[in-house]
């Protein structure tokens, strides 16, 4: 995947992703029309398809919502890339399918605006602007498998237990 | 090596001897939780696995809480769409409002878990439970599908920080402060993808009410887990409410952590988290002139008998300050009842303080006490991120039942020491 960069701070919790406000519906496409929305007003509208979100510490720290990974992904998002993420945020992400990268060193490295691609199995991201490459941490076999059937309920019924 | 609490739990269920930090496992689940706003998508996903029923009636409970009474159209279909789901289903523990609670402090008062059990909630705060000695995290909604479809959860087996307490805590210092001064020690990542094992003499000091609160707020230092050694206080309370088999699990002498961190429970302070982190701590002495328009005492965090008793010896015979709304929500209708029958209701009524039903409501936002911009409150909940409780230019400042109900007789922050002579 490859996109233009959409950067953002460290402890993006999951109430500035999706407030709970507009929780009183499940519909994910209505959902993410305010994705971001209480952090960055202007996100839905400059958002492209492809782009790739990159943030400090703790991305999607707080509630639980898997809400928050799904208007992310719905919002056009291809991989969000972070120092590193909260862990319920972690394993929402990897069982709905929204592609994830842990790596300090890049979060830190790229800028608002950067072309960069990702390869989620190696864990290597390519900065092309900077023309600089990083090593991030490539998920483990077992989260690549639910990743590749497509989220955790396509996992689960293809290992028909 | 040995292995801690967490990893002794999540290794008999998963059917090895032994588990060490990192290793990937698929564990057996005793209960599967989740409420009205994850629930909706826990059951369309669940639709899609093709399974007809859930693997176990009785180990399943959904807990409308979050917009209920419902507050609006929309929330009322949500809470149809689950409520005709758990019929179909023949869930056992569907709590419907007049029995319904907010589900971490209704959950434990059900006697639902018990230490030894493994928990998944579709909710952050399902780490509460680990006050009984139990392993219960939070997932999301897709977690919960597959939980309620399989009975099993993924999970990747916790490293774990062990807090050792000593000592007990002063006068109108509680669980609230604990937990708020170890955020402010360790920052909101502090824990992340650990467990937090609390041991150490001071344990036993500390009521069940305390360690509820404690553990409830481990996620907000980013914790996989947080988990109280059982003691005689744990076997009580699992006796007096459940009739579940429980099996108690010690960490091993050489189990292995990340940091020991020592406390001295007398040395701490009432203590107050400034937005919009829950880091962002400091003791009641440091706080300054800061004016409150609400106060809000209640949620999973402190909504239980004891967090009222305290606010009701502040406010007996007082007054809460004028043009300041003061919203008192116990967590449960069995804590309102007992609140009433106390007289706890009434001190709350005459003293100019709303009391409302068991709701998750004004805590995340949601009804029942939001905020408008500029606005400022003051609250016993455990998040005060941008936009927790409404505008996204009000504030929420995190503090214990006793400092929320000092502060709505003096319109300010206060420490209960200034109004309670
Ligand atoms: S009281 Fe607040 S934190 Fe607790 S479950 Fe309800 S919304 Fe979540």
């Amino acid at each position: 995947m490859k996109g233009t960069v959409i950067k953002y701070g460290d402890n993006i919790d999951t109430d500035v992703i999706i407030p709970a406000r507009y929780l009183n519906t499940s519909n994910i496409e209505e959902l993410a029309a305010h994705c971001m929305e209480d952090l960055d007003k202007d996100f839905v509208n400059k958002v492209k398809p492809g782009d790739i979100m990159v943030a400090g510490k703790n991305f999607g720290c707080g509630s639980s919502r898997e809400h928050a990974p799904a208007v992310i992904k719905a919002a056009g998002i291809s991989c969000v890339i972070a120092e590193t993420f909260a862990r319920i945020f972690y394993r929402n992400a990897i069982n709905i399918g929204l592609p994830i990268m842990e790596c300090p060193e890049a979060a830190k490295d790229i800028e608002n605006g950067d072309q960069v691609s990702v390869d989620i199995y190696t864990g290597v991201i390519t900065n092309i602007t900077k023309g600089k490459t990083y090593q991030g941490t490539p998920f483990p076999e077992f989260m690549q498998e639910i990743m590749k059937a497509g989220g955790l309920v396509n996992y689960v019924k293809e290992k028909g237990e | 090596m040995g292995m801690t609490m967490t990893q002794k739990i999540l290794a008999a269920h998963a059917g090895l001897d032994k588990v060490k930090a990192g290793q990937l496992i698929m564990a057996d689940l005793d209960l599967v939780l989740g409420n009205d706003i994850t629930s909706p998508v826990a059951i369309k996903e669940f639709q899609k696995v093709g399974v007809k029923e859930v693997f176990d009636r009785s180990k399943v409970a959904i807990v409308p809480d979050h917009f209920t009474p419902n507050k609006d159209i929309k929330s009322a279909e949500q809470c149809k769409f689950i409520r005709e789901f758990a019929r179909e289903k023949e869930i056992e523990n569907y709590f419907e409002v007049g029995e319904m609670g907010i589900e971490h402090a209704l959950i434990p008062e059900k006697g639902l878990v018990v230490s030894g059990d493994v928990v998944i909630g579709a909710d952050s705060h399902t780490c509460t439970y680990g006050a009984l000695g139990a392993f219960s995290t939070g997932v999301g909604s897709t977690d919960m599908a597959a939980g309620m479809a399989i009975g099993k959860a993924w999970f990747k087996v916790p490293e774990a920080i062990k807090f050792v307490l000593k000592g007990s805590l002063p006068k109108w210092v509680s669980g609230k402060d604990v937990i708020l001064h170890i955020i402010g020690m360790i920052g909101v990542d502090g824990a992340l993808y650990q467990s937090m094992e609390y041991t150490g003499p001071g344990v036993a000091s500390l009521s069940m009410d305390d360690r509820f609160t404690i553990a409830n707020m481990a996620i907000e230092a980013g914790a996989k887990n947080g988990i109280f050694e059982v003691d005689e206080k744990t076997i009580e309370y699992m006796k007096e409410h459940s009739t579940k088999e429980y099996t108690i699990y010690k960490a091993d002498e050489d189990a292995e952590y990340t940091r020991e961190i020592e406390i001295d429970l007398s040395t701490l302070r009432p203590t107050v988290a400034f937005p919009h982190l829950p880091e962002n701590t400091r003791v009641i002495d440091e706080v300054g002139d800061i004016p409150v328009d609400q106060v809000v005492i209640g949620s999973c965090t402190n909504g239980r008998i004891e967090d009222l008793r305290v606010a009701a010896k502040i406010l007996k015979g007082n007054k809460v300050k004028k043009g300041v709304r003061t919203i008192i929500f116990p967590a449960t209708q069995k804590i309102y009842l007992q609140a009433m029958k106390e007289g706890l209701l009434e001190i709350f009524i005459e003293a100019g303080a709303a009391v409302s039903t068991p709701t998750c409501g004004p805590c995340l936002g949601g009804h029942m006490g939001i905020l408008a911009a500029g606005e400022r409150a003051v609250a016993t909940t455990n998040r005060n991120f941008v936009g927790r409780m409404g505008h996204p230019e009000s504030e929420v400042y995190l503090a214990s039942p006793a400092v929320a109900a000092a502060s709505a007789i003096t319109g300010k922050i206060s420490s209960p020491e200034e109004v309670v002579k």
